[in-house]
């Protein structure tokens, strides 16, 4: 097993590429570490598709809102400046493009930029989808998180997605352990990749061709 | 004299009919009109269709709705959660069935029910298996899947303070579905947990008018 980023420097690598003032909506599971390491500098308004703009950090143990929560189900706070609205106008946002970034975790990405998401191939447990497809098509650039294989070491970015689509040619660039990717016309360019790891490795653990940038970069552990 | 105030909830769910569609309220936890759902119970409607964000958890509100067997069918976007015990195990037996619709979808096609429209076309879902069966149509060059309006019979909602009138006004992200959910029924029932007089809700920030609601009664916080 490659030694690739601990998802605290994952998070610390696409909160670099967050600008300033952007409204931002994070994905359950790993995006949600993305708001903990945005740099002091910035000045970024979380959205929640539960109504909220301008979430801020969890509340100390024993205070807080037991109705204020972010989608996740996890208690949040109002940040001065914030505001409630309902869940209808919290999709309009999404879906009308006026959010400016999100970032969401992936069971697989394709070359052309599919995601999936939301189901995997088992008929065990009843299916769910969230807000995922609205936030996938809506979002002006969607980032994915993601480890760069499963647990058992398959690969998650693929020639073509073998899940069920969240949403056709949506993503943008994809943060792995290993590398940053972008999905650009002919598949996805290697932009970065963590110290120790060769082209021919990070190959091998993708189920597409990859191009290497001419320049490609040290991903910062 | 307009007084939609009513004093018990045995009265605020008086007349729900076996086979009704009802919308309730809430995201997780947040906004669920724990009281009157548990009132429908005592009240006894069966083979319900019953449109909300998530399947219940535990033991209470909606999933006590369904371990009673009181729903046929449930529409929303999220069914799992953690406790959502009653829905899987109904699910499995095929006790329950189940249609599955992307957040923003489901807000809107209740919105569309409220505003009289009959449909419309979103990006969401057109490259999923949400789509089969339906209307797809490329707009600006991206496809569109056509989505009908979700209008019901009932809909029970949190608010945070009511007037005689039924002008509401909530609490943080309880708000959620509520102000469109107040539009998409024929009957619209509202908890609370305040009464206030006619003029003390500054008309600028009421936020459902009282036009979408027929009662409103009072729950102890």
């Amino acid at each position: 097993m490659i030694g690739g980023l601990t998802p605290v420097a994952m998070a610390r690598r696409v909160a670099a590429d967050i600008p300033d003032g952007s409204y931002v909506n994070l994905g359950i599971g790993l995006p949600t570490l993305v708001g903990d390491v945005v740099g002091a500098d910035k000045e970024i308004i979380y959205h929640s598709e539960n109504g909220i703009l301008g979430m801020g950090p969890a509340p100390a143990d024993g205070e807080g809102d037991p109705e204020l929560i972010n989608a996740g189900k996890q208690p949040v706070t109002l940040l001065p400046g914030g505001a409630y609205f309902h869940h209808t106008d919290a999709f309009m946002m999404m879906r009308g493009g006026h959010i400016d970034v999100t970032v969401l975790g992936a069971f697989q990405v394709s070359e052309r930029g599919d995601l999936a998401n939301w189901a995997t191939d088992q008929a065990t447990m009843p299916p769910a989808v969230g807000g995922a497809m609205d936030l996938a098509v809506g979002a002006k650039r969607v980032l994915v998180m993601t480890t760069h294989t499963t647990r058992d070491g398959r690969p998650k970015l693929m020639a073509a997605c073998t899940y069920p689509l969240t949403a056709a040619a949506v993503v943008d660039r994809v943060y792995t352990d290993l590398a940053v990717l972008d999905v650009v016309a002919g598949g996805f360019l290697v932009r970065e990749m963590v110290a120790g790891v060769s082209p021919e490795e990070l190959q091998s653990l993708t189920a597409a061709d990859l191009r290497f940038a001419d320049d490609v970069g040290v991903l910062p552990a | 004299m307009i007084d939609k105030r009513v004093d018990t909830l045995d009265d605020a769910v008086a007349g729900v009919a076996d086979g009704s569609t009802v919308l309730v309220g809430g995201f997780g936890n947040s906004g669920v009109p724990v009281e009157l759902v548990h009132a429908l119970l005592e009240q006894g409607a069966g083979d319900l269709t019953v449109v909300t964000n998530n399947a219940g958890s535990g033991e209470t509100d909606i999933a006590a709705l369904i371990r009673e067997g009181r729903v046929r069918k449930i529409i929303c976007s999220y069914p799992r959660s953690a406790g959502s015990v009653w829905f899987e195990q109904f699910w499995r037996a095929g006790r329950i069935e189940l249609e599955l619709v992307p957040q923003g979808t489901l807000s809107e096609r209740m919105r569309a029910a409220g505003a009289g429209l009959g449909g419309f076309f979103t990006p969401a879902g057109a490259d999923s298996l949400l789509a089969e069966g339906k209307e797809v149509r490329v707009i600006n060059g991206r496809k569109h899947v056509f989505e009908e309006p979700l209008p019901a019979d009932v809909a029970f909602i949190k608010a945070a303070r009511a007037d005689r009138w039924g002008n509401l006004v909530y609490h943080s992200a309880a708000r959620n579905f509520g102000p469109t959910m107040a539009t998409a029924a024929a009957l619209t029932v509202v908890q609370v947990r305040e009464f206030v007089e006619l003029g003390d809700l500054d008309p600028e920030v009421v936020v459902t008018p009282g036009i979408y609601v027929d009662r409103v009664v009072r729950v102890a916080a």
